[in-house]
């Protein structure tokens, strides 16, 4: 399993480096956001893979029943994912205007707003 | 306590002194000359305190004061009086106190009066520092702040470039040598354990028998050369004319330039001694000695040709320092007194000549005696002990460094001829500075000068003329200031209590003799210069190749290397700093990966389920059709299928809270790139195939690297302390039974108010990029426009609620 979760980030990695070294600005995003799966994912395993239990306290019991997933990586996770929407919101948004006033969605001709 | 207060109240003093100064001229301003006065109370209370210690430390006796700076690294902020810091502090502050009186008569009615006493006081106490420092770290810092004051006091007229390119110049210079300076005390410091210089003291042969040895000698004498001036390094003292005369007259003839000096003479106990030590003092103070007095001849403007007699000076003194017989030793701390004395009285000299006359030209200046008699007098006192003659302190103090050369012999059996005939060469042309700068203007007839001649004021005369009095005095009176003075700094270098004498009459001895060739020489050469002059600028050539050409070829080459180099990195291509940043990362995370931690054990393998595999290939293949797909629409849902391969992870390996913001969030993002991204242009294919392959390769390289990556953090069990703890305390301190949840709102609830924070910033501007008024060109989108506002401005305040 390590190993296909190895395989898998590794992929998305690929994919994600390939889309930000595009001259679309629009690929560039996509890449972003792929970039971002991967991070997570990278963070996630790296607190262990097990099929467990989630970390839920039964109602009676102080604590999760062993074996439980660590609930660290998670908490770490789901404010990246919700920071990087927020952010991937600001960057589309930025692009379209930036689209506007550049004309173009060419990276490299990006190099002046007064045209 | 007094000692700490020495140091720190010139510091203090420069606070308020630009406020003294203003508040001076608007009081009294009939005499503008009044701040100068004032001011220098404070240097002159320090030269009286100082003159108090002069028995006791005279005696041996040693005041120090240790206040701990940063004790974990052994950096004490501490102080010590022994004979050689008071006769550089007594020098700085006596000095200084004359010097605050000049600037006042110098500067009066310039604007910015009150900042050169700023930066004049600053640099007192930075010298001050250095010369008291006993701790070679607090001095490193002092010696530094001279250097940032001497930039501000050389570039003080900051409006003219060549003020600035000359302070630049000799802040490069003496803050390279610095650097190379702090490499050698630490260096001292680690060999010696201690970076207090009387606790070297105590066991100085350790330096010596050091592998270390050489180099620390080699890093300790470039700041010292640099700071001193010492050949190749002289070239900045010329250049610093820049500044106004007081300045000149107090850094560059009798303080700063006598650091470099000091350290070296501080250092003697400890580094003094070898070979190497010797040949480099002694070589570098000869060649200096002859070559500042050489280049000397080819100038005609006051201050430059005092600045290149002070070069030669500042040689003399070295090259007594090297040769490290407790005669020569003697000689050059007497020559660094007498040098002090006349050299900042012809500075000042030179200052009125200027100020009164507006000509700053030897070769225009003629017949002054009549219009300025008593600056006449103060100079030709002054003029008298650089040229060296009976009874004035150059005489006697050049007597004491010829007995040093003439009894060289330890450095081989040609030294000393070779040294004493240098010297020679060097006390004739210095004759000569001394009558063009002396006798030159004052003699002859009256030439008309720009301005008016008169006598100075009181405040430009009082300098000087103290200061040319005392180089008779100390000969007549060596009781009162030389020998106190001279024979415990000369004991502190040697390193055994010295009695010295400084003595007019010697009795007829070789050295009187060849004194006497060597002034006649120069006599005969001053008063042929018309004849030899001429020849001096036949050698323009070596203006090409001087140090000073070097280090304005160097100067140029970093500034177009910088150039060239900004250029390439700083090409405005994101792409460019992407795959810099890439295989940069790649090289130093997948080097060690590899090289270092070895291969992975996959003993604890979690079994392989058939839903992983298909999760798996639904994430690789949506992945690799979102960067295949030519088509915007399909790239986005390929990139939604993915999104939900991701979610459909999290469901598998219990987190439920992931999958279920992740598949929100998904959802949310595939609606505003459709809005969005369809008002922009179609893909279209922008790259060259030969970069679509090189960026493959690349993107390829850092995939694996992740991947290995991961592969190495998941064979490792990782310490799961901290999370046992929250976990175990969720529910009876955070009352909740969802640990992640906890975590979230209660044990890092901080985290997450910065998360809110950052959606927060992230609506307003999205919101007010929309909002912001188009264009009338582009107003033709505005119907597009609407829809994008709706998307954007939605999702974003809706994943705030996602979060909460």
């Amino acid at each position: 399993m390590q190993i296909l979760i190895a395989i898998i980030i590794g992929a998305i990695f690929a994919c994600a480096l390939y889309m930000m070294l595009r001259r679309s600005i629009v690929k560039l995003i996509m890449g972003l956001a792929l970039l971002g799966h991967a991070a997570n994912l990278l963070i996630f395993s790296a607190g262990g893979l097990a099929r467990a239990r989630p970390a839920l306290v039964a109602p009676g019991a102080s604590s999760p029943p062993i074996p439980y997933a660590d609930p660290v990586p998670q908490a770490l996770i789901l404010t990246a994912i919700v920071i990087s929407f927020g952010v991937l919101a600001f960057m589309m948004v930025l692009v379209s205007r930036a689209h506007d006033a550049v004309g173009t969605d060419d990276i490299d001709e990006f190099t002046s707003t007064d045209r | 306590m007094t000692l700490l207060a020495v140091v720190i109240s010139g510091f203090l003093l420069a606070i308020g002194a630009p406020l003294v100064a203003r508040v001076l001229g608007r009081a009294l301003p009939g005499v503008p000359s009044l701040a100068g006065w004032v001011l220098a109370a404070l240097p002159a209370a320090i030269a009286v305190w100082l003159v108090m210690q002069v028995s006791s430390v005279g005696h041996g006796e040693t005041i120090s004061v240790v206040y701990p700076w940063v004790p974990g690294l052994g950096i004490d902020l501490a102080f010590m009086l022994d004979g050689l810091s008071l006769l550089f502090a007594l020098l700085i502050s006596g000095i200084g106190a004359l010097i605050f009186i000049y600037a006042g008569g110098y500067m009066a009615g310039h604007p910015h009066q009150g900042r050169l006493y700023a930066f004049l006081l600053f640099f007192m106490g930075s010298m001050l520092g250095v010369v008291l420092a006993s701790n070679v770290l607090t001095l490193f810092v002092f010696w530094e702040l001279t250097s940032i004051s001497s930039y501000l006091l050389i570039g003080f007229d900051h409006r003219r470039a060549a003020a600035r390119a000359a302070a630049l110049q000799a802040l490069l210079v003496t803050g390279l040598g610095g650097l190379a300076m702090l490499a050698g005390l630490l260096l001292m410091g680690q060999v010696a354990g201690t970076y207090s210089i009387s606790e070297m003291l105590a066991s100085p042969e350790v330096f010596r028998s050091h592998a270390l040895y050489v180099p620390i000698v080699i890093l300790v004498v470039l700041g010292c050369f640099t700071k001193s001036a010492q050949f190749p390094f002289h070239f900045w003292l010329p250049g610093a004319m820049e500044a106004p005369t007081p300045i000149s007259a107090y850094l560059h003839s009798s303080t700063m330039v006598k650091a470099g000096i000091y350290l070296l003479a501080r250092m003697t106990p400890l580094l003094g001694g070898t070979e190497l030590w010797q040949w480099l003092l002694t070589g570098a103070g000869a060649v200096t000695m002859v070559v500042g007095a050489v280049l000397a001849m080819r100038e005609s403007y006051l201050k430059r040709l005092l600045a290149y007699s002070t070069v030669s000076a500042l040689g003399i003194i070295t090259m007594g320092l090297g040769i490290g017989t407790t005669g020569a030793i003697e000689g050059a701390i007497a020559f660094l007194l007498a040098h002090a004395f006349y050299k900042g009285s012809l500075f000042m000299v030179a200052g009125a000549i200027d100020h009164e006359t507006g000509e700053k030209n030897v070769d225009k200046l003629s017949g002054l005696r009549a219009s300025m008699p008593l600056l006449a007098i103060v100079a030709l006192l002054a003029g008298a002990s650089l040229a060296g003659l009976v009874p004035f302190a150059g005489f006697v103090a050049k007597e004491m460094v010829l007995e040093g050369t003439l009894h060289a012999s330890e450095l081989g059996p040609a030294a000393p001829a070779l040294l004493t005939g240098a010297l020679l060469l060097a006390a004739a042309l210095l004759f000569v500075v001394a009558g063009l700068v002396t006798v030159k203007p004052f003699f002859g007839g009256a030439r008309p000068t720009p301005k008016k001649a008169h006598e100075p004021p009181v405040s430009l005369l009082l300098g000087p003329l103290v200061l040319a009095g005392l180089g008779v005095v100390i000969v007549f009176v060596p009781g009162v200031l030389a020998d106190p003075l001279i024979g415990p700094a000369a004991s502190v270098v040697v390193g055994e209590a010295l009695h010295t004498h400084f003595a007019l009459w010697h009795g007829v001895t070789l050295a009187l003799g060849l004194s006497a060739a060597a002034l006649l020489a120069g006599l005969g050469l001053y008063v042929a210069r018309g004849k030899w002059f001429g020849l001096m600028s036949r050698f323009a050539w070596v203006d090409r190749v001087s140090p000073s050409a070097v280090y304005a070829g160097t100067l140029r080459f970093v500034g177009e290397l910088a150039v060239s180099q900004t250029r390439l990195l700083q090409n405005g291509k994101l792409r460019d700093y992407l795959i810099t940043i890439l295989l940069t990362t790649i090289l130093i995370v997948g080097y060690p990966l590899v090289a270092m931690v070895g291969a992975p054990s996959f003993e604890r393998l979690a079994p392989l389920h058939w839903f992983d595999v298909a999760i798996a290939g639904l994430i690789l293949l949506s992945s690799i059709a979102a960067v295949t797909s030519g088509s915007r629409l399909m790239a986005i849902i390929a990139l939604g299928l993915a999104g939900l391969g991701v979610t459909m992870f999290y469901v598998i390996y219990a987190a439920p809270d992931l999958a279920l913001t992740q598949i929100s969030i998904e959802a949310l993002s595939v609606v505003l790139f459709v809005l969005v991204f369809r008002r922009l242009p179609d893909f279209r294919s922008l790259s060259t195939a030969r970069s679509k392959v090189r960026d493959a390769l690349i993107a390829c390289a850092g995939g694996a690297m992740m991947g290995a990556l991961v592969l190495m953090a998941t064979s490792f069990a990782s310490d799961k302390s901290v999370s046992r703890e929250l976990a175990e305390r969720s529910y009876p301190e955070g009352h909740g039974r969802n640990v992640v949840n906890v975590i979230l709102v209660d044990f890092r609830a901080l985290d997450t108010m910065g998360e809110i924070t950052v959606l927060a910033l992230a609506a307003l501007g999205v919101y007010s990029l929309l909002k912001m008024r188009r264009r009338p060109e582009v107003g033709a989108e505005a119907a597009g426009l609407e829809v994008g506002r709706g998307a954007g401005v939605g999702p974003a305040v809706g994943s705030g609620e996602v979060s909460a």
